[in-house]
C-alpha cells in the first residue's frame, strides 16, 4: 500500500474513529487497556451473540495510531465469528512484531504493517487487540 | 549559560525535559569517576586513607546541603530521592505520631510520592486526607492553604512547586500560619531546590524533601531534610548495617543515634559525592542566577508560543520554568514524537500527577522545562517546529 494512504486512512480513522463511546449494557464485556511505557489509555466493550462478535465500541485518550488502530481493528471485527476474529487478532499481532502473516485477512489493518520501524509505536497499534483478545478469552472460559 | 560543561549537548538535542531529570555536568562525573578510580571504600568502617578520604566527603556533604538550603539547626537523612523521601516522612515519622481522624492537607496538584504513601497510611491507621483546592489559573495560594485547615489538621504536605503548572508556593507564609497553629509543615522540594534559593529555616520547615538527579547530580540520592527535634522521633524503614549501635541474640538492640539510623545498609557513596559537587557547582552559579535566567526563558517561551494559533497553554503566570500546553486536537504524546523528531526532548502524560485532571479537565499535557543551560535559540527552534505542526501526522505517522 501507497505510504500517503496508508497515513491518510491512519488519521482518518484518528480524526474521525467508529464506534467511540462506551455503553451501558451488560451483554458487553469491558477491558481497559493502557500502556506502561505511553499514556494511552482506552476502555473497549465488546458484545458477542451466538458466537458472533455483534457490536465493539471504546472510549479513552490515546495516540493517532493507538485510536486509528481500534477503530480499524473494530471494523475489522464486527460481524465476524470468534474463531474469525481470533485469526486475525493473531495475524495483526504477528504482523506487528515481525512474524509471519496472512495478509489478506487483514484488509485496512495492513497500514501498520511498517509500525515496527517505530519499535516504541509497536504497543500502540497493539492497544486494542490485546484487549479484545483479553475480553475473547474471558467469554470463551465462560 | 555554561553549555560548555555539559558533553551531552554536543550531540545537537534540545533538552526541555528537566522537570523529570537534569543533564550532568562533567564536573559531578568526574568527582564520582574519582571515587572509583582512587579512592574506592566504603564508609564509617575503614582506618586506610582512601577510606577517611571517601567517609569525609560523604559526612561532610551533609554540612553542604545544609549551608545550601539554609539549615544549619536541622539534620540530613541520604536517601534514594524524593520519593524515598515522603515515604520516610509519612511511614518513619507520621506512622507513629498521628491517629485515626487526624487530617493532612494536601493539594491536588501534588506529585504521585506526596499523595499515594498518604493514601496507604490512611489505609493503615485512618487519618484523613484533605485536598486545598487551586485557583482558576490551578495554582495553590496561601489563602487556599489558610482556608482549608480544621482544628483537626496536623500536617500540611505540600510541593513548593508544582510540577505540572508550576506554580511557586508561599512557603514562607504557609510556614509561619503552620508554626502558629502548630501544624507539621513538610515540604517538597523536587522542583524548588534545584531552580531557586530555598531557606528551610527561613520558612520553618520541618521535613524538605528533594532529588539529586534533579538538580544536576547523578541518580539514585536524595535527601530529606528534618528539624533536629523531629529525627530522635523518627523510626527507620531500613533495618541492618550501618544503622545499628549494637544487637544481642536476646533480642535487645539499639540503634545509631542521628541521620546514618536512617541509612542501612551501603548507602550510595558515589551519588552521594556527585550530589555534593552538583551542590557546589549550583552555588557557584548562585541560585538566583539561575532562577532568574529560567523566568527570563519562560517569560520569552510564553510570549512566542501566545503567537501560534492552535495552542493552549495552562500556567502561563507561575514564576518558574515549567510550562504545560497542547497542540488543539492533538494528543500530548503525538506532539512530543513530533517533536523528538527535530531532537526536541519535551514529557508528555499526566506528570504523575493524577489528580490533577480533575482540575484541568484534561489529563494529558506537553511539558516544558527549562534548566540554565536552555537557551533562547533552543526555544526559536521550539517555535518554528510547532508552527509547522499542522504537519505533524505528516511527520510523525
Amino acid at each position: 500500500m501507497d505510504e500517503e494512504l496508508k497515513r491518510e486512512i491512519i488519521i482518518d480513522n484518528y480524526q474521525h474513529p467508529v464506534h467511540k463511546g462506551l455503553v451501558d449494557d451488560e451483554a458487553y464485556i469491558k477491558e481497559n487497556t493502557n500502556n506502561e511505557s505511553c499514556i494511552d489509555n482506552i476502555d473497549i466493550m465488546v458484545k458477542v451473540e451466538n458466537g458472533v462478535i455483534e457490536d465493539i465500541v471504546f472510549d479513552g485518550e490515546a495516540c493517532a495510531i493507538s485510536t486509528s488502530a481500534t477503530s480499524i481493528m473494530i471494523k475489522s471485527l464486527l460481524n465476524k465469528k470468534v474463531e474469525e476474529a481470533k485469526k486475525i487478532l493473531l495475524n495483526y499481532e504477528n504482523m506487528i512484531n515481525e512474524g509471519d502473516y496472512d495478509k489478506k485477512l487483514l484488509g485496512e489493518l495492513n497500514v501498520y504493517d511498517t509500525i515496527y520501524k517505530q519499535p516504541n509505536r509497536k504497543m500502540c497499534a497493539l492497544l486494542p487487540h490485546n484487549a479484545i483478545k483479553k475480553i475473547l478469552e474471558e467469554i470463551e472460559k465462560a | 549559560m555554561n553549555r560548555e560543561d555539559f558533553p551531552i549537548l554536543n550531540n545537537d538535542i534540545i533538552y526541555f525535559d528537566n522537570g523529570a531529570t537534569t543533564l550532568k555536568p562533567k564536573s559531578v562525573i568526574e568527582a564520582m569517576n574519582k571515587y572509583y578510580f582512587e579512592h574506592t571504600s566504603n564508609i564509617h568502617r575503614g582506618d586506610y586513607k582512601q577510606a577517611i578520604v571517601t567517609n569525609e566527603l560523604y559526612d561532610g556533604t551533609r554540612e553542604v546541603v545544609k549551608e545550601f538550603v539554609n539549615a544549619q539547626g536541622a539534620e540530613v537523612i541520604f536517601t534514594k530521592g524524593t520519593t524515598e523521601s515522603l515515604n520516610l516522612v509519612v511511614f518513619g515519622y507520621m506512622k507513629k505520631h498521628l491517629k485515626r481522624g487526624d487530617e493532612v492537607l494536601l493539594s491536588k496538584a501534588e506529585h504521585a510520592s506526596n499523595i499515594l504513601p498518604w493514601i496507604k497510611l490512611s489505609e493503615e491507621i485512618g487519618i484523613n486526607i484533605k485536598y486545598a483546592p487551586l485557583n482558576k489559573d490551578y495554582e495553590l495560594t496561601y489563602e487556599s492553604i489558610e482556608k482549608a485547615i480544621t482544628p483537626k489538621t496536623r500536617v500540611v504536605s505540600i510541593a513548593q512547586v508544582s510540577n505540572v503548572v508550576g506554580d511557586v508556593r508561599d512557603i514562607e507564609k504557609i510556614g509561619a500560619l503552620c508554626k502558629k497553629k502548630n501544624i507539621l509543615l513538610s515540604v517538597d522540594g523536587a522542583q524548588s531546590v534545584p531552580h531557586m534559593p530555598v531557606d528551610f529555616t527561613k520558612d520553618n520547615m520541618d521535613f524538605l524533601a528533594f532529588s539529586g538527579h534533579k538538580m544536576a547530580g547523578p541518580t539514585g540520592v536524595g535527601c530529606l531534610v528534618v528539624k533536629k527535634a523531629l529525627i530522635d522521633k523518627m523510626e527507620p524503614l531500613i533495618y541492618g548495617g550501618g544503622m545499628n549501635q549494637d544487637f544481642a541474640s536476646d533480642g535487645s538492640y539499639e540503634l545509631k543515634k542521628g541521620p546514618s539510623r536512617f541509612e542501612g545498609g551501603t548507602p550510595p557513596i558515589a551519588e552521594v559525592i556527585g550530589l555534593r559537587e552538583a551542590i557546589n557547582y549550583l552555588s557557584a552559579m548562585g541560585m538566583d542566577t539561575i532562577h532568574k535566567h529560567e523566568l527570563a526563558l519562560k517569560k520569552y517561551l510564553v510570549d512566542e508560543l501566545s503567537k501560534i494559533e492552535n495552542i493552549k497553554l495552562y500556567n502561563t503566570k507561575s514564576k518558574s520554568g515549567i510550562l504545560s500546553f497542547n497542540i488543539n486536537d492533538v494528543f500530548a504524546q503525538d506532539t512530543s514524537i513530533y517533536l523528538n523528531h527535530y531532537n526536541i526532548c519535551v514529557r508528555a502524560g499526566n506528570h504523575c500527577a493524577k489528580v490533577l485532571k480533575d482540575e484541568l479537565n484534561i489529563k494529558n499535557t506537553v511539558r516544558i522545562s527549562l534548566y540554565f543551560y536552555n537557551t533562547k535559540e533552543e526555544i526559536d527552534k521550539l517555535i518554528e517546529v510547532l508552527r509547522q505542526s499542522y504537519n505533524i501526522f505528516k511527520v510523525v505517522i
